[in-house]
């Protein structure tokens, strides 16, 4: 036993999972592989040994994971997080390599999965549960405490259809959350239901991490993962690049894929759709040279260069800058382009600026999220998340936004300079203030 | 691909044995399995005005247009027996067995959004409409009793072998449930042949009509149908008006046998590509 515990709890050797893409692969029809059995016997044969139409979801993957630990798994969109999880829950097999894990393993990759419409409350809690992996007895105990939690004790009896979406996702959630397994396998579930309900969740998530469960939690929100996970991984195009303590992951991947030089410049697999297209993208200084870092008291231009493939567009640009955790601060776009869209854009590249005036952020590092949305029809045409990033510097000296004398930090996603007054018994104390 | 030792430890990779059938966890998960039919027994009938009298309703008014047609117009011979105790003695079981290949070969499509987002062991998903077909089946029964006591049947010592009648047909529709759900994860054809199929089987299984009709030299080609047997047995120990056939029983019992554990088989070798298909 001892030798047990002394082993990690999750061992990923060698891990690779390959799919299959296109059409015929996925989906076949009895008649056309015949077909092609008979018209083509050895075209049909050299197919099913050489597939050619693949590609490597995960890589050769190897990590360890500690009992106890709570590690973060975090990539970009179709890095491979959630293949991941996939395979280490047993939905999927891997092409290659081998996992072993040495306690019961409980997964969250989507809230809800099995509840019925049909069913009511009640009756979906246990068949949930049930297929969650927990024991009836389990349920039986704790029945009244996952209805409590919920919130829904009222409708216990009513069919879940009848349900709101929210209801229905803090019913399944606490369910799930009242699983006890010894690794428990998260992905995004927290981002459904009220604030009330994710502040709730959070916390059940932090006493499920303190009590000494094995987490692996996948998401994109940097400030729940930073304040859950001790260490995590970094997953790109399938393959770890970064594995430590989570503050440097999450570092690292805030860092990838940023040119140093602050644009990125597409020349092939352009981000958008047939009608409209990214081509690049910039942060730039008042003189137009791309910059990745900037005093708090500079003005920041933000540029996107796209290209548009029809006439008669009303297009809507877009800017979203969210913290280094994740959350976001404001959104901006361009105002003459107003909700009315009276300007249509022909064919044609464009170039969108915008400009964050000086003292409007934070001394920080902001993501920006490039978007181009047209209206009438609405639709979105890209949106490229953690695109570019900018941080701002606190030159601490003479700055309007920060008292003399004090370096501490000055808390805020925002750090603007306002307007005051002030009225009252006013002594002037020394010659040059009016 | 996956075991489990005692002290949990369960190593992931991407082949298996052949035999690999990994009972400790069948027998971890079987609540599972109960609640999976217990689902399938509550949903059925929900939101319908007749609720589980269908369950009735379907092998009574069957029986009711047979035995207009094959009974009173065509006078279809019946084993010395009234043709609509007969008729409905056959379609009793053969209710049981239509609805339960139907549902079972339909299952794992029907329930994609369990096979991509949970782990549970795959085989349970066409296993459970096998099992909560009974509860419909013994709902059934009831109006064969009724039927038994208006024409003065008793059933003789040999009924009870019924239980087993009913097992081995429930082993035949989820093992033939096994195949075709697999293949159907993949080929989607089944979904479209499968009704036709069933139908089909109706009409080369002793249901409506007794095995006695065809020619001496068609016979052996109706014992290979495994549902031949289970349906002449079935009927035979209810109404006890001939004696059980015990080799036909025999070899439909091996037949359905080798379906059920050929298909456990290839429902394993498959259904690793589930989630990526389905």
């Amino acid at each position: 036993m001892t030798a047990k515990k002394d082993r990690p709890i999750i061992e990923v050797k060698h891990l690779s999972k390959q799919y299959q893409i296109g059409m015929d692969r996925t989906y076949k029809r009895f008649s056309e592989s015949f077909t092609n059995a008979v018209c083509h016997p050895f075209r049909t044969i050299r197919k099913t040994t050489q597939q050619k139409d693949s590609f490597w979801a995960l890589k050769d993957v190897n990590f360890e994971v500690e009992r106890g630990e709570v590690l973060g798994i975090i990539g970009r969109n179709g890095a491979g997080k959630s293949t991941l999880l996939k395979v280490l829950s047993r939905i999927t097999y891997p092409t290659e390599g081998e996992i072993v894990m040495r306690g019961r393993v409980g997964s969250l990759l989507e809230v809800g999965t099995g509840f019925h419409p049909e069913l009511t409350g009640r009756e979906n809690i246990y068949f949930n549960g049930a297929i969650l992996g927990m024991k009836k007895r389990e349920i039986d105990d704790k029945f009244d405490e996952i209805v409590k939690f919920s919130g829904v004790e009222k409708f216990l009896d009513t069919p879940v259809k009848r349900y709101s979406s929210g209801m229905q996702v803090r019913l399944a959630f606490s369910v799930a959350a009242h699983l006890e397994p010894e690794i428990l396998l998260v992905d995004e579930v927290l981002a459904v239901g009220d604030a009330a309900f994710q502040k709730k969740c959070l916390g059940k998530m932090g006493e499920v991490a303190k009590e000494g469960r094995t987490v692996l939690f996948v998401s994109h929100n940097m400030s729940m993962i930073a304040s859950l996970c001790t260490k995590g991984i970094l997953l790109e195009e399938g393959v770890v690049t970064k594995n430590g303590s989570m503050d440097k992951v999450i570092d690292a991947y805030l860092n990838s894929g940023q040119e140093a030089t602050g644009q990125i410049v597409f020349s092939k697999n352009f981000p958008g759709d047939n009608e409209a297209v990214l081509r690049s993208a910039r942060i730039l200084n008042k003189d137009g040279t791309p910059i990745t870092s900037a005093d708090i008291d500079e003005d920041i231009f933000i540029e996107m260069e796209y290209e548009l493939f029809k006439d008669d567009m009303r297009v809507y640009p877009n800017f979203h800058v969210y913290d280094q955790y994740g959350q976001p601060v404001f959104v901006t776009s361009d105002s003459k382009l107003d909700s009315k869209c009276t300007l249509k854009c022909k064919a044609g590249t464009y170039i969108s600026k915008c400009c964050i005036p000086a003292n409007t952020l934070n001394s920080n590092t902001y993501h920006i999220l490039f978007a181009l949305t047209s209206v009438y029809p609405l639709h979105v045409h890209f949106v490229e998340k953690d695109l570019l990033f900018i941080t701002v510097n606190d030159p601490i000296e003479g700055i309007l936004s920060r008292p003399e004398g004090y370096s501490g930090p000055v808390p805020g996603a925002i750090r603007p300079v306002l307007e005051w007054t002030l009225s009252g018994p006013i002594e002037k104390d020394r010659d040059d203030m009016l | 691909m996956t075991e489990q030792t005692s002290d949990f430890e369960l190593v992931i990779r991407p082949k298996y044995g052949l035999f690999d059938l990994n009972w400790k966890e069948l027998k971890e998960y079987h609540e599972l399995l109960y609640f999976l039919a217990l689902r399938e027994i509550k949903i059925r009938y929900k939101q319908t005005v007749m609720g589980a009298s269908w369950a009735v309703l379907q092998p009574l008014f069957t029986m009711i247009v047979f035995t207009l047609i094959f009974g009173g117009l065509a006078q279809m011979p019946s084993e010395g027996i009234p043709y609509a105790l007969f008729s409905y003695s056959g379609l009793l079981l053969w209710t049981y067995f239509q609805n339960a290949l139907t549902a079972s070969g339909n299952s794992l499509v029907g329930n994609a959004q369990l096979l991509s987002k949970v782990y549970l062991p795959r085989i349970f998903i066409p296993t459970a409409p096998c099992l909560a077909g009974v509860v419909d089946y013994l709902i059934a029964m009831t109006i064969l009793a009724a039927m038994m006591v208006y024409y003065q049947f008793m059933p003789t010592a040999t009924v009870l072998l019924l239980p087993v009648i009913v097992l081995l047909t429930l082993l035949l529709a989820a093992g033939t449930g096994y195949w075709l759900s697999s293949i159907c994860v993949k080929y989607r054809d089944v979904k479209f042949a499968l009704p036709f199929f069933v139908q089909l089987l109706m009409f080369v299984s002793p249901v409506i009509y007794p095995a006695s009709i065809l020619g001496g030299n068609l016979q052996w080609l109706l014992a290979l149908n495994p549902l031949t047997g289970l349906l002449n047995a079935h009927r035979a120990v209810l109404l006890g008006h001939v004696p059980v056939d015990y080799v036909g029983l025999a070899i439909s019992a091996v037949i359905t046998l080798v379906i059920f554990f050929s298909g456990i088989l290839y429902l394993r070798q498959t259904e690793k590509y589930f989630a990526d298909l389905v």
